[in-house]
C-alpha cells in the first residue's frame, strides 16, 4: 500500500472514533461517564444500514439513502441516549452500569429489529464497494494528494471538532457545561441548571455517537452485524482519556489510533517479511490503549465531578 | 431469628422483583408491537424452561457459567471495583482448560481438577492485570478490562488456529481427550436418569460450591472483611492499616478466577472452544455476569438465584423463537432492561418512599381525628 492509500485509510478509520470521542467529550465534560457510546454507535449503524437498504429497495440512490440514514441515526442516537440520561441523571443510577445496560440494550434491540425487518441474523451489505467514490465531493475530490480531504465524511468530522472546540471554550454554554463537570454545586449556586445541562450534554453525545456509528459501519463492515462496531465506542472513550478531554488533542489521538487501526487491518500486508500473526496486529490498538493509559495516568486531568451524580441535598 | 426478620430490608428484594416485572411488561409490549402475541411468546418461553425434565436440565446447564461470571463481577463489586473484564477472563480460562484437555492425558479424577484449576489460574492472571494497574497507576479498571477483552479475543483466536486447530472446521478447536470431561461416575448416571439427554453435568455442583466459597470469603474471613472495607471507604480502610492496593489487585484477580472457572466448565462441557469474530457467543456470558451480580445484590445466594433467572431466559429463548417466531434477542433486551432498572433502584425507592409517607400522613390524620 502506498502513502496515499495509508492516508485515506487513516482518515477513514479515525473519523468515526473522533466524532464519537467528541460526543464523549460533551458528556464527560458535563460530569456524566458515557460507556454507552458503544451501544449508541450500534444504534446509529443499525439505523443507517436499515434506512439505506430500505430506501435503495425503493429505488433511491446510494448516497441519498445513506445521508437520510445518517440523519435518522443522529436522531435515534439522541433519543436512545435519553435512557442513559434519565437513569444516570434523574434516577442517579451508577453511570457505568447504566452505560453497560445501554450497550446490551442497543445490541439486543438492533439485532431484534434486524430479525423482524430482514428475517436474518445480519443485514445484506449496503453496497459500499460499488459506491466508494461517491463520498468524494465532485471536482475537488479528484485533486491529487489533497483530494482525499474532500470526502464529506472527513469534512463532517473536522467541522464537528472545530465546533466542539468553539462551543466548549468560546461560548457561555461550554463554560457552563464544564462548570457542571468540575464543580456542579458551585455551578448550581450561580444559577446554572445542572440537570438540564447534563441532559443536553448526554443527548449531544448520543447524536454524535449515532453519526459515528454510521461512519464506522461505512468504514468497516458495510452492513449491520453483531460485530459491526466491535469496540469502537470503547476505543473512542480511551481516545478521550488519551487526549485529556481537549478537542484538538482528542482529534490527534484519534488520528494516531486510526493509524494503528490501519496497521492492524493491513499490517500483515504492510510488512510481509515479518513473522507476526495478523491477530497481533488486530490486538495492537487495544494493547496500545492500555500502555497509553499507564503513561498518561500521572497527569490525568479528568473533570473533577466525573461519574458523580449531582444531588442538591448533599451540597 | 424474628428480630433478624424484622430488621430485614425488604427493599433489597422488592427492587429486583419490581425490575423483573417491569422488564417482562416492556418485553411484552415490544413483542406485541412487532405483531406477535406476547402470551404465546411467554408460554413458549416458560415451557422451554420447565416444559419437561430435558428442558429443566438444559436450564440448569445454561445457568452454570452465568452463576460463575456473576460471582466474578460481584466479588469485584464488593471491593468497589467494576469487573467488566469477565468476558476476557472467561475466554482465557476456557482456552487454558481446552489446551489442558487436548495435550494432557490423565485419569479423569486428575484431569478434571487440573482443567478447572488451570482455567481459574488463567482467569486469575488475566484479572490481575487491571487489578495491578488500578492499584499501582490508578488507571481505571473499566477501560483496561474492556481493552483486555478484545486482546483476549484475538489471542484466543490466534491460539486456537495456531496450536489446537481443528483440521475439518477452522471455526473451532480440535476435540478434547475422552478423559477431559465433567462426567463423574455415579453423578452422571443419576443426572442422565433425572434429566435425560440434557447437558447438565458436575459443573453445576462446582458452581454451587463457588457460591458457598464466595459467601464464606466475603462474610466469614478477615480478608473478605478487608475487601468490603476497601469497597465501602478506601481511605478509612487505609487509615485502619489495611493494605488497600494489595486488596484491590487481589480482588480483581480472584474475580478473574471465578470467570476463568466459568470458561473452563463451559468449554469442557462443550468439548471444544470456538473462534469468535467479535465479543459475541461465549463472551456474552461475561456481560451477563454484570446483570446477575447487580440483580443479586452481589451476594452468593442472590447471584445464584439471579443466574437461574437469566439462565432460564436464555434457555427458553430458543423455544420462543421456534414455537412463537419471536427473535431470541428479546431475552437480551429484557435482561439489559432488568440491569437498567436495578441500577435505577432510586426510582422504585421513591415510589416506596411516597407510599410510606402517605401511610404516615394517614396515621397522623387518624390520630388527630381521635384526639379531636
Amino acid at each position: 500500500m502506498d502513502i496515499m492509500g495509508i492516508l485515506v485509510n487513516v482518515l477513514l478509520f479515525a473519523s468515526p472514533l473522533i466524532i464519537v470521542a467528541m460526543g464523549g467529550l460533551f458528556s464527560e465534560r458535563s460530569g456524566v461517564v458515557n460507556i454507552g457510546l458503544e451501544g449508541l454507535m450500534i444504534v446509529g449503524a443499525f439505523v443507517t444500514t436499515a434506512t439505506s437498504l430500505i430506501l435503495q429497495d425503493m429505488g433511491m440512490s446510494f448516497l441519498v439513502s445513506v445521508l437520510i440514514g445518517m440523519v435518522l441515526a443522529v436522531i435515534a442516537g439522541g433519543l436512545f441516549s435519553l435512557i442513559h440520561a434519565y437513569a444516570s441523571i434523574s434516577l442517579r443510577a451508577n453511570q457505568t452500569i447504566s452505560g453497560v445496560a445501554l450497550n446490551m440494550l442497543a445490541l439486543g434491540v438492533s439485532l431484534y429489529l434486524t430479525q423482524i425487518l430482514f428475517k436474518a441474523k445480519e443485514t445484506e451489505p449496503i453496497g459500499i464497494g460499488q459506491h466508494a467514490s461517491s463520498f468524494l465531493i465532485p471536482g475537488l475530490g479528484d485533486i491529487p494528494v489533497i483530494g482525499v480531504f474532500f470526502d464529506w465524511r472527513v469534512i463532517l468530522v473536522a467541522v464537528v471538532v472545530v465546533v466542539t472546540w468553539y462551543v466548549m471554550y468560546r461560548r457561555p454554554f461550554g463554560l457552563r457545561l464544564r462548570a457542571c463537570g468540575e464543580h456542579p454545586s458551585a455551578a448550581d449556586s450561580m444559577g446554572i441548571n445542572v440537570t438540564k445541562m447534563r441532559y443536553q450534554a448526554v443527548i449531544i453525545s448520543g447524536m454524535l455517537a449515532g453519526a459515528g456509528g454510521a461512519l464506522q459501519m461505512l468504514a468497516f463492515a458495510g452492513k449491520f452485524a453483531p460485530y459491526t462496531i466491535n469496540g469502537a465506542g470503547f476505543m473512542a472513550l480511551a481516545i478521550l482519556v488519551f487526549g485529556q478531554w481537549r478537542p484538538f488533542s482528542v482529534m490527534t489521538a484519534g488520528l494516531f489510533f486510526g493509524f494503528l487501526r490501519v496497521v492492524g487491518v493491513t499490517g500483515s500486508s504492510l510488512f510481509p517479511g515479518l513473522p507476526i500473526p495478523e491477530q497481533v496486529y488486530f490486538a495492537l490498538p487495544y494493547i496500545f490503549v492500555i500502555i497509553a493509559l499507564i503513561l498518561f495516568s500521572r497527569n490525568a486531568t479528568a473533570p473533577k465531578a466525573l461519574g458523580v451524580p449531582y444531588d442538591k441535598g448533599l451540597r | 431469628m424474628n428480630k433478624k426478620l424484622a430488621n430485614f430490608n425488604w427493599r433489597k428484594i422488592l427492587i429486583p422483583i419490581f425490575s423483573i416485572i417491569s422488564a417482562f411488561i416492556i418485553g411484552a409490549i415490544i413483542i406485541a408491537a412487532s405483531g406477535k402475541n406476547p402470551l404465546d411468546a411467554f408460554s413458549a418461553l416458560f415451557s422451554g424452561i420447565f416444559g419437561n425434565t430435558y428442558y429443566i436440565g438444559e436450564w440448569l446447564f445454561r445457568s452454570v457459567p452465568i452463576i460463575l461470571t456473576g460471582l466474578a463481577v460481584a466479588f469485584a463489586f464488593r471491593t468497589g471495583l467494576f469487573n467488566i473484564g469477565a468476558p476476557g477472563q472467561l475466554a482465557m480460562g476456557g482456552l487454558t482448560a481446552v489446551v489442558i484437555g487436548i495435550f494432557v492425558q490423565l485419569p479423569w479424577f486428575f484431569h478434571m481438577p487440573l482443567m478447572i484449576i488451570g482455567g481459574g489460574l488463567a482467569g486469575f492472571l488475566w484479572g490481575l492485570i487491571p487489578g495491578i494497574l488500578k492499584a499501582r497507576y490508578r488507571v481505571h479498571e473499566v477501560v483496561v478490562s474492556i481493552m483486555l477483552n478484545y486482546t483476549a479475543l484475538y489471542f484466543v483466536n490466534y491460539a486456537i488456529l495456531k496450536f489446537i486447530p481443528n483440521p475439518t472446521n477452522p471455526a473451532q478447536s480440535a476435540a478434547m481427550q475422552p478423559s477431559a470431561t465433567l462426567n463423574v461416575p455415579g453423578i452422571t448416571e443419576l443426572v442422565a436418569a433425572i434429566f435425560p439427554n440434557s447437558r447438565l453435568n458436575f459443573g453445576f455442583l462446582i458452581a454451587i460450591a463457588a457460591c458457598i466459597i464466595f459467601a464464606f470469603i466475603i462474610n466469614k474471613t478477615s480478608f473478605g472483611y478487608e475487601l468490603r472495607a476497601v469497597g465501602l471507604n478506601p481511605s478509612a480502610a487505609e487509615y485502619a492499616g489495611m493494605k488497600v492496593n494489595r486488596n484491590i489487585a487481589l480482588s480483581m484477580a480472584i474475580a478473574g478466577a471465578f470467570a476463568g472457572i466459568a470458561g473452563a466448565i463451559y468449554m469442557t462441557s462443550l468439548g471444544k472452544i470456538d473462534v469468535e469474530q467479535g465479543l459475541t457467543g461465549y463472551y456474552l456470558l461475561g456481560f451477563d455476569g454484570i446483570a446477575v451480580a447487580l440483580l443479586g445484590n452481589s451476594t452468593g445466594v442472590g447471584v445464584f438465584l439471579s443466574a437461574l433467572l437469566l439462565g432460564g431466559l436464555k434457555a427458553g429463548a430458543a423455544s420462543m423463537q421456534a414455537f412463537a417466531q419471536v427473535p431470541a434477542e428479546i431475552v437480551e433486551i429484557m435482561s439489559s432492561l432488568i440491569l437498567l432498572f436495578v441500577a435505577s433502584g432510586y426510582f422504585f425507592e421513591r415510589i416506596l418512599d411516597k407510599r410510606a409517607i402517605k401511610k404516615l400522613h394517614k396515621i397522623r390524620q387518624q390520630k388527630v381525628e381521635v384526639s379531636e
